[in-house]
């Protein structure tokens, strides 16, 4: 059984809580003092149904003031895989809790509401979703009950997503109409919508095909941690502690350590569990190379024939998340690039991406709070790092304020140079 | 380990995430120190960290809080553990804390020193000068948790402020800390309680008896079944009975509920949970039932 991590977009009352709320329910994964436990806050809140909102509405402020202010995670199985939902609040702060909830997410779920059709927010989340390179998303034409199940309704909405899809880039993209107030397309397919010949949103889910997701070809290992037991039964053991973000690495593998550019021999593949033939992503192991070189956290391994790019010059698109500063050329920060830290100067602020109308404003000042942009940023010693598009591990970074020491930015490798 | 056509199955997805976690904590902190309690998740916790640094020895010490109301089989369960692993176990007393007049010990039926152990932890951290300390807490536990991050930045006074987090994206974690600051890592925050039933079988990993249905000596308080004890006062109306039960969860004596059970395997116990509409927490945890946002209260002034 695999797992599938998701998110989820949407405006505010297009009802994605509803659709939560519901795959929670029809899989059994709400508890039963969950449901009184909101019933009776229902109940004092003076609602007239249980508002299933407050599932995922944890916090007292939230409660209080009736907004969701973060992404909350969510967790539910059926006998065919285990699925975690991040749930990210569709209005205030959303570029930044949409951009950290689906920084991991195999697929992204799109609500809208079929009686509206795609809205401002719908044009950003589909942006950000392309952006993120999340291969896989579901639009669901919501509230399919309010406009008689029509199919003509469905179709205009599924088009006029279809068209503004053309200029980003989603690799999959399927579309389901649905009521998840009623439930109709949610678990099982809906004999309200006989027109409808595609499978129901879990069903969908369930069975959706990751495994060509990752990147089985460039192999990529970050030495995140040197293991050495200075023990008396493994006194001269030596084993590099990390995650495969790429390709396959096997015993005997011929392979390159960055920056030092010598090459070794894959010795073995270890792990508590006893010796493997073969690793690949997301497998956390010890690999263990033939002579004695000098590696430490923050070099590569890879292939001689295929490695990343090395360079002290990057370009980025850079989502920018402090509302207390602003992202302008002459900054410096420091960077967190997979296993490695170094310092930035941002070289250079091209343009800003009007999420509305996703055009490029040309030579901004600064980027505020939520505002993406594409920069060149320049580092203190040379980062390893692949194009996004190829490798979301090695291609992307964070930036933190080195006074705050807050995350300020989420940034994505669009190439090398100045 | 299962490999079909290069794809993890979900167990080994959280393992995989759960050792990179604990060997960035190890890369980057100084001072890292991992909390115990001899309860399911703190040995799966332990699990993994023995798997993160093999065939090394741990790379932190072991701090369990003790609140002086454990049960008696779980401390010794605790000294068994900690010996074979061959690590260094440090104990903070709440009873030291209350002899130090640094806190006050509750009273009436209802007393129990959950709310003190934020004071002997906090000070035990202090002491230590630990920059960051891996608990065994899971989202799927309950909603304030749901919202927290792997990461969760504690400020010079080990309060957790939710309005205020880093972002956590992608597999990058922000690390970086004032002197006196502390992170609460969570390395199995994504995991489920089936998820830890699962790998504890998988894993063979050895856990109190006191999870396996036993009979016991009990009182009803608030729907809960609570083992008669010298830790808690009875009012007269709640009467001693012998039933046969299990722990769900363990944490102290005053305020960790039993439920019914037959579960004596672990198979049986994945069965009794898989099977259950209530959650571990709602249905054993006094303290958390106290009101709706007692976990978020109880973080904020430096909570596990």
């Amino acid at each position: 059984m695999g797992l599938l991590r998701f998110a989820t977009a949407g405006s505010v009352d297009d009802g994605k809580s509803t659709l939560i709320g519901r795959l929670l329910y029809d899989t059994k994964s709400i508890f039963q003092d969950q449901l009184d436990s909101i019933e009776a806050t229902s109940i004092q809140m003076g609602n007239d149904y249980t508002n299933l909102a407050l599932l995922t509405d944890g916090l007292r402020a939230e409660r209080e003031q009736g907004i969701t202010i973060d992404v909350a995670y969510r967790y539910f199985a059926t006998p065919k895989r285990k699925f975690i939902i991040a749930d990210t609040p569709g209005h205030v702060q959303y570029t930044r809790n949409m951009v950290t909830g689906s920084s991991r997410a195999d697929l992204v779920l799109i609500l809208i509401d079929g009686r509206h059709g795609m809205t401002e927010q719908t044009r950003r989340h589909a942006f950000l979703t392309s952006l993120l390179r999340i291969p896989h998303v579901v639009v669901c034409v919501n509230k399919m009950d309010l406009i008689d199940y029509d199919e003509q309704a469905f179709e205009a909405v599924k088009k006029e997503f279809q068209n503004f899809a053309m200029k980003l880039e989603i690799p999959d993209l399927t579309f389901i109409p649905m009521s998840a107030l009623h439930g109709d397309n949610v678990v099982s397919r809906s004999p309200n919508m006989e027109w409808y010949q595609g499978s129901s949103l879990l069903h969908h889910l369930e069975q959706l095909h990751t495994a060509s997701d990752r990147n089985h070809i460039d192999a990529r290992f970050p030495v995140q941690y040197v293991i050495r037991p200075q023990s008396g039964e493994y006194h001269d053991y030596r084993g590099y502690a990390g995650t495969v973000v790429g390709g396959v690495f096997k015993v005997g593998d011929e392979v390159l350590i960055l920056p030092s550019g010598l090459t070794s021999t894959v010795a073995s593949l270890e792990s508590f569990d006893g010796p493997v033939s073969e690793a690949f992503g997301p497998m956390a192991i010890t690999m263990r190379l033939t002579g004695d070189i000098d590696i430490s956290r923050g070099d590569m391994i890879c292939r001689p024939n295929n490695r990343p790019q090395s360079s002290r010059y990057v370009q980025s698109m850079i989502c920018w998340m402090s509302e207390k500063l602003e992202f302008e050329p002459g900054m410096k920060l420091a960077i967190k690039h997979s296993t490695k830290s170094s310092r930035v100067i941002v070289a250079d602020l091209q343009y800003r991406i009007n999420l509305e109308t996703l055009h490029r404003e040309m030579n901004p000042d600064s980027l505020a709070l939520n505002e993406i942009g594409r920069a060149s940023l320049q580092t203190t010693e040379p980062l390893f790092f692949d194009e996004y598009r190829r490798n979301r591990n090695t291609g992307s970074f964070i930036l933190i304020d080195e006074a705050t020491n807050a995350t300020v930015a989420a940034g994505i490798i669009v190439g090398s140079g100045v | 380990m299962s490999i079909t056509a290069y794809e993890l199955s979900h167990l080994d997805t959280l393992e995989a995430e759960s050792i990179h976690i604990f060997r960035e904590v190890a890369a980057e902190f100084e001072r890292p120190c991992l909390m115990f309690s001899g309860g399911k998740d703190s040995l799966v916790m332990l699990h993994l960290a023995s798997k993160a640094f093999w065939p090394a020895r741990l790379p932190f010490p072991i701090i369990h809080i003790d609140t002086g109301h454990n049960f008696p089989e779980v401390l010794e369960f605790r000294d068994q553990v900690i010996e074979k692993l061959g690590a260094r176990l440090l104990v903070a007393s709440v009873q030291q804390s209350i002899d130090d007049g640094k806190v006050v010990e509750e009273t009436g039926p209802r007393a129990s020193r959950n709310r003190l152990q934020i004071t002997t932890l906090l000070d035990a951290i202090e002491e230590h000068r630990f920059d960051a300390l891996f608990g065994g807490a899971r989202r799927d536990e309950e909603k304030a948790r749901s919202k927290e991050r792997v990461y969760s930045f504690r400020d010079n006074f080990g309060q957790w402020n939710p309005k205020n987090q880093r972002p956590e994206l992608w597999n990058l974690y922000n690390g970086r800390i004032n002197q006196g600051e502390h992170i609460r890592i969570f390395p199995i925050s994504n995991w489920t309680e089936v998820d830890v039933w699962q790998y504890i079988r998988r894993e063979k990993i050895v856990i109190p008896n006191i999870y396996f249905a036993h009979n016991r000596q009990v009182f009803s308080r608030d729907g809960m079944w609570l083992a008669d004890s010298e830790y808690v006062t009875r009012t007269e109306d709640e009467k001693v009975l012998t039933r046969k039960i299990r722990y769900r969860t363990i944490g102290d004596m005053s305020c960790t509920g039993a439920v019914d059970s037959d579960a004596e395997t672990i198979e049986q116990i994945i069965e009794e949970v898989s099977a259950t509409r209530i959650t571990e927490r709602g249905e054993t945890r006094a303290d958390d039932i106290t009101s709706e946002t007692s976990m978020e209260d109880r973080k904020k002034e430096g909570y596990f």
